[in-house]
């Protein structure tokens, strides 16, 4: 195999992240998968260029310590292969913690996933004292209001948002003190996306032992334009 | 029984790189407890990041796990957030493979790489709820033993360990792991363990000797019993054994994060402060098509994209031209990249270098150690000026911008004289890579300081004072100014200390414990080091570091003369006077210097210790 400068087919690769791969930044994971990908002996793409590295683009970045359900990640090829013996193939070389779920080609000309991305969908399991209502009815104080302005450092700087706009949904689901399981479904893609630790932490609901499970991401049909 | 992994998950919550303490990477063994016979912890005295880039851990990883009846699992040194995290939790230090705590091993080995990691150890045994003294270790505690290159002066860390392993591990493990298997079958108390382990060839029992005071003051060790050997003498594989091709893969970036293979073993050199220069002697080659399958197979298993041929000095190994050919025809369309990490200093290296770095040409690093041709024959090292300015001719005409120098200060004999010859070089190498390069080169140089080291022909001169070298460091920084050049120069504290424990005797212990005590931890990390807590601990064990670093009479025994590296100390003895003279001393391969390896390790190995097999003449 040599290395292949012309993109012949591009894969949409969905995969699961449990222990202990939850641990993995996303820099990280992308070492992790040209690994696999080199491992797996595939026909992948290379960028052109002094320093040549696989074509790849994840969907979103998975904070360190969430697992998921629902990663994805495009792969370039630069020969075709058959999509549905990816799954196969890529789960007889994957490290322990990844899950290869499903592959579907996509046109090489479609938008980079993470133009694509919309909302994602949280399981969240907290532990905390408060009693269920107790933390119903911060939920729904923190629903009602008009704007939570707050402030993230991003590349060293702080800049200021709003989180309200990034919350569509948020639900206490079950529970027994001192473990509280909650729904959020929040927005998530390069216009920004909502964290939900943040979350819990406007809605001044203490916590220990945050965890969170990514069941879900939601996919747009074009580019978003910032209003 | 192991700790749920659920407790862990929710330590790793309140931690920072959590994937340090997750384990289950990929090609981590992972075997059945209850189908073992016997268990070994590998715990390595630094952050996983570290020691998960340190071959030899990998290589008794491998060398253990190979054993149906065996296994090895890691640890590593947490970082001060995860050490809190499970002293308040009460959640004990555990292994990367099972989570089992490790006070539930049978062994713990540590490797022992560097003098500044040596509270970690003691942080390792406190989070492991092991006593840290061996004398306070009981039946059902682990046996704690330690190998490495720390563990050719043992004695500042004698009372902390039941054993160390003498040199190469590869097969002594084992043997180790055989009597700890029969005396859990058979109940032995620990006293007849250990006693047990010091009948194995290689190890020493720290026990079995009481230690008198040499004229000098310092403690040397006696065997307490007739029978026990009063120097223990190094082990060696005689031939390489195979190159472990299923490393652990990490899920976060460390050190060294490629490849590895290990080309040779053993330098023939003769640098007269490098330690590792003799007590890896004798020499041995791998030979190429075992080295060439061994990077097929690693490359394959891992999908990394670079390969390092490991080796104290790369250019040195016979075929490296071939090994480094056959590995790009099968790899090199796929962008596998090649890193040979010690270069002699010589146009061939550089036409090496070269060869395996077609597109990504980051800088090349060569190591003169000194400014003067005088003061590089007193260390022995073989390179001349001319070989120096036409490396770098040849380095920059094809196409290199950045070369790395490493220097040394502080060696025997240097005046400020042969410290000016350094910033001259320097200038030189600057002033040629503008000619042919023009004004985007640099030239990046590193100062370290000389720490005279058990084992050498040195070691028995002093360090050098801090106002020296510090002068020194100031002359170079005042003289080879400008742009394109790049110092940088060890910290003396780090120096000291490094010395001061590499030379150490068993009273030496006294101070480490109680630096620990009061608060050392990490001393090799800058943000971490408090050189003041040493000082203060060695004042409240009444111990003048002074007598450590100073000159030692050549007639007084050593603290580790109770080690043998298998070199003779007449040998050195005469490597030191040449030294002195400033006669140099040719490559061993081309002429005998009767070391005295041939002798000590040729009675213990008399097939293998044939002169060709070691590339002695």
């Amino acid at each position: 195999m040599s290395m292949l400068t012309m993109a012949e087919q591009r894969v949409r690769v969905t995969f699961a992240v449990r222990w202990p791969l939850q641990y993995a930044s996303v820099l990280d994971m992308g070492r992790l998968w040209e690994r696999l990908l080199r491992r797996a002996g595939l026909p992948v793409a290379y960028t052109q260029g002094y320093n040549p590295h696989m074509r790849m683009q994840f969907a979103d970045a998975l904070p360190v310590g969430y697992t998921s359900d629902c990663e994805a990640i495009d792969i370039y090829l630069g020969e075709r292969v058959a999509p549905s013996e990816l799954p196969a193939l890529l789960q007889r070389y994957a490290p322990p913690g990844l899950r290869v779920s499903d592959a579907v080609e996509v046109d090489l000309k479609a938008k980079a996933p993470q133009a694509l991305m919309r909302e994602a969908i949280y399981r969240v399991s907290v532990h905390t004292e408060a009693t269920p209502a107790a933390i119903r009815e911060k939920l729904a104080a923190l629903l009602e209001r008009e704007s939570i302005p707050r402030e993230r450092k991003r590349r060293g700087r702080l800049r200021t948002y709003d989180l309200r706009e990034l919350i569509y949904e948020l639900a206490y689901l079950s529970g027994v003190p001192p473990r509280h399981h909650l729904h959020m479904r929040l927005r998530c893609g390069s216009h920004g996306s909502g964290r939900p630790a943040d979350v819990l932490d406007a809605a001044e609901q203490p916590i220990s032992d945050l965890r969170v499970h990514r069941i879900q991401l939601v996919w747009g049909q074009q580019e978003e334009h910032p209003s | 029984m192991p700790i749920d992994r659920e407790t862990i998950r929710r330590l790793l919550t309140r931690v920072q790189r959590p994937a340090r303490y997750a384990g289950g990477e990929l090609h981590a063994v992972t075997k059945d407890w209850e189908q073992i016979d016997a268990t070994l912890a590998l715990a390595y005295p630094d952050v996983y990041e570290i020691g998960m880039s340190n071959l030899g851990l990998q290589l008794l990883y491998d060398a253990v796990n190979q054993h149906r009846n065996y296994l090895a699992e890691r640890v590593y040194t947490p970082w001060d957030d995860m050490a809190s995290a499970m002293e308040d939790a009460g959640i004990p230090l555990y292994s990367l493979e099972t989570y089992h705590p490790i006070d539930a091993f049978d062994v713990i080995g540590f490797s022992l790489q560097h003098e500044l990691t040596y509270t970690n150890v003691l942080t390792m045994l406190h989070l492991s709820h092991i006593p840290l003294l061996a004398a306070d270790r009981h039946n059902g505690d682990p046996l704690i033993i330690a190998g490495g290159s720390g563990a050719y002066n043992p004695e500042p860390l004698a009372p902390f360990f039941d054993a160390f392993c003498v040199g190469e591990g590869e097969e002594a493990i084992v043997e180790l792991l055989d009597i700890v298997h029969r005396a859990k079958d058979q109940r032995w108390e620990r006293n007849r363990l250990v006693r047990a382990i010091a009948s194995i060839p290689g190890y020493y029992v720290p026990a079995l000797y009481e230690v008198d005071a040499a004229p000098n003051g310092m403690l040397i060790p006696q065997p307490i019993e007739e029978g026990t050997p009063s120097a223990v003498l190094k082990r060696i594989v005689p031939r390489l054994g195979p190159v472990p091709t299923k490393p652990v893969m990490p899920n976060m970036r460390v050190v060294h994060d490629r490849a590895m293979v290990e080309i040779q073993r053993g330098c023939s050199r003769g640098c007269r402060f490098c330690q590792a220069g003799m007590i890896y002697r004798p020499i041995r080659e791998r030979p190429v098509d075992e080295i060439v399958q061994a990077v097929d197979e690693l490359l394959g298993n891992t999908g990394y994209d670079e390969v390092s041929f490991v080796s104290l000095s790369s250019s040195d190994h016979s075929g490296i031209q071939a090994i480094v050919e056959k590995t790009l025809e099968h790899h090199g369309d796929d962008g596998v990249g090649i890193s040979l990490p010690s270069l002699r200093t010589d146009a061939f290296s550089v036409g090496l270098a070269e060869s395996v770095q077609q597109t990504r040409k980051s800088g090349l690093t060569f190591a003169p150690e000194a400014g003067s041709q005088r003061l590089r024959d007193v260390i022995n090292k073989g390179v001349t000026e001319q070989d120096l300015v036409e490396t770098a001719t040849a380095a920059f005409q094809r196409g290199w911008n950045r070369i790395k120098l490493y220097f040394m200060l502080g060696l025997p004999t240097e005046t400020d004289e042969d410290v000016l010859e350094i910033a001259r070089l320097v200038t030189d190498v600057r002033r040629l890579g503008r000619e042919i390069r023009g004004r985007r080169v640099q030239v990046s140089v590193t100062l370290s300081t000389f720490v005279p080291k058990p084992h050498t022909p040195l070691q028995w001169q002093p360090l050098a004072d801090q106002a020296t070298v510090q002068r020194r460091q100031r002359l170079i920084r005042e003289n080879a100014q400008g742009r394109g050049i790049k110092l940088s120069w060890s910290d003396w504290d780090a120096t000291w200390l490094e010395a001061l424990i590499s030379r150490g005797d068993r009273r030496l212990a006294n101070a480490i414990l109680r630096a620990w005590q009061m608060g050392a931890r990490f001393d090799a990390w800058q943000e971490h080091f408090r050189p003041e807590v040493w000082r203060e601990a060695l004042e409240a064990c009444n111990l003048d570091p002074t007598r450590y670093l100073g000159e030692w009479p050549l007639e007084q025994p050593l603290p580790w003369g109770v080690i043998s590296a298998g070199v003779s100390e007449a040998f050195l003895q005469r490597e030191r006077k040449r030294s002195l003279e400033g006669t140099t001393s040719a490559d061993c391969r081309e002429h005998c210097h009767a070391c005295g390896i041939l002798t000590t390790l040729g009675e213990r190995y008399p097939e293998s210790a044939q002169r060709a097999a070691w590339e002695c003449p």
